[in-house]
C-alpha cells in the first residue's frame, strides 16, 4: 500500500516523541531533560506542517494533484484545515509544558509520566484535526481525553485534585456513551462511517427521525467536551481543583478539540442536517453566554472565574454555528461562518493561554488565587499586573489586544445573515459582552487599585518571593507578544484563518 | 432479519446505563453502569452492520476500537477510584463536594 508519509509525519514525529520521552524518563538524569525532548519533539512536529502547508513554493515536495491529501480511503484527511489546527494544536501543548514545568517539578510529583501523557493527548488532538471519519474521530478524541483524566488528578495527595479527576473522568466517559450511541444510530441510518458517505447518503436517503436522534445525540457529546451549557457542570470545578497547567491545557487544547469535532462533523458529515444542528447549536451558543456570564461575575476565585469565562467563550465560538440556523443562508456566509470560528479558535488559544500563565505566576508567589488576595498587586509586582490586565483586557475584547479582532469576525459573521434568528443571537452575544467586561475589568482593577490585604506576607511585598521560573517567563513573553501582535496586525490570524475555510466550500 | 429486538435491547440496555449513572453512590458502579452503555452501542452496530450488510464491517470493525478504548477508560478509572478511595476511606461520588459555586 502506498502510505503518503509526508502528510502524516506530523503524527509520526509526535509518537516518536512520546515513546522517547517514555524511555528518557527511565534514565538517571534530571527530569526536566523528558520535558526538553517533548519540546523539541513539538517543534519538530511542527516543521512537516508547513513544509505541507508551503508545499508548493518547495521543490523536494510533490503536490498531490487536489490541495488535500486524502489518505486511507478518505479516513484520514491532510487539507489546509487541518494543517492550522494541528499548528494550534503543536502550539498551545508547546506553551502547556512550559507551563508545566516549573510546577509540576516543585510539586515533587511524577514528572516524565505527566509529559508523555500530555504529549499522547497531543497526539490525539492532532490526528483528531485530519479525522474524516466516525471511527478516526472518536479514537482520536479518546486518546486526547483520555491523559486530562489521569492529569486533572495529578496531585495525589490533595483531595480537591481528586475530586476533579473523578467528576472529569465520569462525566468524559458517560459523554463518550452519548456521543457513540449517537454515532451507532447515525451509522445505522446510513450505513457510512466516513464523513463524506454519510454527507452522500444523508442528501439521498433525506431526513428521518432515527437520524435526527442520532445526530443530535453526537453533538451533545461534543457539547460535554467543549462544556457547553446545560452540559458544562463539571468544568469549573474540573479546573479549580486540578494542577493550573492541566486547568489551561484543558481549556485551550481539550476544548478546541471538541470544536474541531463539531466543526467537520456539522459542516461535513451533517452538512444537509442544517436544520437539525444549527437550532441546536444556537441554543446551546445562547446559554453558554449567558449562563457563563452570569455565573462568572459572583465568583471570588480567579481559577474558577477563568472556568465560568471559557464556558462563556465556548458559547462566543458556538455563535458562528447558531447563524447557520436559517434556511436560506448561502455558501459564502457558511465559509464566513467558518472562518469566524477558526480564527476565534486561534486567537482564543492564545489569550487563554497567557491568562493562565499569569494565574500561575501570581499564585505561586501569593499561594492563593482568591481574587482579594491580589489587590495591589501592581505595588509589588507591577510586570505581573501589567500583564494580568493585558491578558483580561484582551479575553474581554478591549482594542488594540487580539481579543477585539475575533469578537468583530463573530458578530460579522452573524450580522451578515439576513434572518431575525441571527440577529436574536447577535443582540444576545453584545449583552454579554458587556457583562463580560464586567468582570473581567473587576479583576483587573483589584490588581491595580485595591490596597494590598494584611494577609500578605511583608516578605512578599520587599519583593522576596519565590522568582518566577524562566519556563514560566518564556511562555509569558510569548503569549503577551502573541496577543499584541495579532491585536494590532489582525490581518495575520485573518490569513490563517482564510486558508482554513476552504472545508466549509462546496454546499 | 431481526433488527427491532437488538435494537430494543440495545436502547433498553443503554437507558438502565443511564439510570445507575444518575442514581449509584458508589463510584465503581457509576463507572460498570457506563460500560453498560458501551455495551448498549456494541449490539447497536453490530446489529445494524448485519442488517446492512456492510462489506468493509465497519460496524463490527468500530465495535472492536469500543472494547478496546473501554478497557483502556476503566483502567484509568479505576486508578482515579482507587486514589479516592485512599485518601477518602470511601469511594461514594456524593461525599466528593469540596468544590461548589
Amino acid at each position: 500500500m502506498n502510505v503518503d508519509y509526508h502528510a502524516l509525519a506530523p503524527e509520526i514525529i509526535l509518537g516518536i516523541t512520546v515513546l522517547a520521552v517514555l524511555v528518557v524518563d527511565l534514565l538517571r538524569i534530571p527530569k526536566y531533560w523528558t520535558a526538553v525532548i517533548g519540546l523539541v519533539g513539538l517543534f519538530a512536529a511542527f516543521v512537516p506542517v508547513l513544509t505541507l502547508g508551503f508545499c508548493e513554493s518547495l521543490d523536494f515536495c510533490t503536490e498531490p494533484e487536489t490541495a488535500q491529501r486524502v489518505l486511507f480511503g478518505g479516513s484520514f484527511v491532510v487539507d489546509t484545515f487541518s494543517l492550522v489546527l494541528k499548528g494550534l494544536f503543536l502550539g498551545a501543548t508547546a506553551v502547556a509544558l512550559l507551563l508545566s514545568v516549573g510546577y509540576i517539578e516543585e510539586d515533587r510529583y511524577w514528572q516524565g509520566e505527566f509529559y508523555f501523557l500530555m504529549l499522547c493527548s497531543a497526539l490525539g488532538a492532532v490526528v483528531l484535526a485530519s479525522s474524516r471519519d466516525l471511527v478516526t474521530l472518536f479514537v482520536a478524541l479518546e486518546l486526547v481525553t483520555g491523559p486530562t483524566f489521569l492529569m486533572a488528578g495529578w496531585r495525589k495527595g490533595d483531595p480537591r485534585s481528586n475530586e476533579a479527576a473523578l467528576k472529569y473522568f465520569i462525566i468524559g466517559v458517560l459523554s463518550a456513551a452519548i456521543l457513540l450511541f449517537g454515532m451507532s444510530l447515525v451509522y445505522g441510518y446510513t450505513g457510512e462511517l466516513t464523513f463524506g458517505g454519510i454527507r452522500a447518503a444523508t442528501a439521498a436517503l433525506g431526513d428521518s427521525a432515527l437520524l435526527t436522534i442520532g445526530v443530535i445525540l453526537t453533538l451533545l457529546g461534543f457539547a460535554f467536551k467543549v462544556s457547553a451549557v446545560p452540559f458544562h457542570f463539571w468544568t469549573p470545578d474540573t479546573y479549580q481543583g486540578a494542577p493550573i497547567p492541566v486547568t489551561a491545557y484543558l481549556s485551550v487544547v481539550s476544548k478546541t478539540a471538541g470544536f474541531v469535532g463539531l466543526l467537520t462533523l456539522s459542516y461535513q458529515a451533517f452538512a444537509e442536517l442544517r436544520d437539525v444542528w444549527g437550532p441546536l447549536l444556537w441554543i446551546l451558543a445562547a446559554l453558554s453566554m449567558t449562563v457563563g456570564n452570569l455565573i462568572a461575575v459572583r465568583q471570588d476565585d480567579i481559577v474558577r472565574l477563568l472556568g465560568y469565562s471559557s464556558i462563556a467563550q465556548g458559547g462566543f465560538i458556538l455563535v458562528p454555528f447558531g447563524a447557520a440556523v436559517a434556511g436560506n443562508v448561502t455558501g459564502d456566509q457558511l465559509e464566513q461562518a467558518f472562518f469566524a470560528t477558526v480564527t476565534y479558535l486561534l486567537i482564543y488559544a492564545v489569550m487563554n493561554m497567557g491568562a493562565f500563565a499569569v494565574v500561575i505566576a501570581g499564585a505561586n508567589r501569593l499561594k492563593s488565587t482568591l481574587i482579594a488576595d491580589w489587590g495591589g498587586l501592581s505595588s509589588y509586582a507591577p510586570g505581573l499586573a501589567g500583564l494580568l490586565a493585558l491578558f483580561f483586557a484582551s479575553l474581554a475584547g478591549i482594542p488594540p489586544i487580539a481579543g477585539w479582532f475575533a469578537k468583530l469576525v463573530m458578530f460579522s459573521s452573524v450580522l451578515g445573515v439576513d434572518s431575525g434568528w441571527a440577529t436574536a443571537l447577535a443582540v444576545i452575544a453584545v449583552l454579554n459582552s458587556v457583562v463580560a467586561f464586567y468582570y473581567y475589568a473587576k479583576v483587573i482593577k483589584s490588581a491595580w487599585f485595591d490596597q494590598v490585604p494584611d494577609t500578605i506576607p511583608a516578605a512578599e511585598l520587599r519583593g522576596m518571593g519565590r522568582a518566577v521560573a524562566p519556563s514560566l517567563q518564556f511562555a509569558l513573553v510569548l503569549t503577551a507578544v502573541g496577543v499584541l501582535v495579532l491585536g494590532i496586525f489582525p490581518n495575520l490570524i485573518a490569513d490563517v484563518g482564510d486558508v482554513a475555510k476552504t472545508v466549509a466550500a462546496g454546499f | 432479519m431481526l433488527i427491532n429486538q437488538f435494537l430494543l435491547l440495545g436502547a433498553a440496555l443503554f437507558a438502565l446505563g443511564v439510570y445507575g449513572v444518575l442514581t449509584r453512590r458508589n463510584a465503581v458502579m457509576v463507572l460498570l453502569s457506563v460500560e453498560l452503555m458501551l455495551a448498549a452501542v456494541n449490539i447497536n452496530f453490530v446489529a445494524f452492520d448485519r442488517l446492512i450488510g456492510d462489506e468493509l464491517a465497519g460496524g463490527q470493525i468500530f465495535a472492536l476500537f469500543i472494547i478496546a478504548v473501554a478497557a483502556a477508560e476503566v483502567g484509568i478509572g479505576l486508578a482515579i477510584i482507587l486514589l479516592i478511595f485512599r485518601n477518602r476511606r470511601s469511594a461514594n461520588v456524593d461525599e466528593l463536594d469540596l468544590l461548589k459555586l
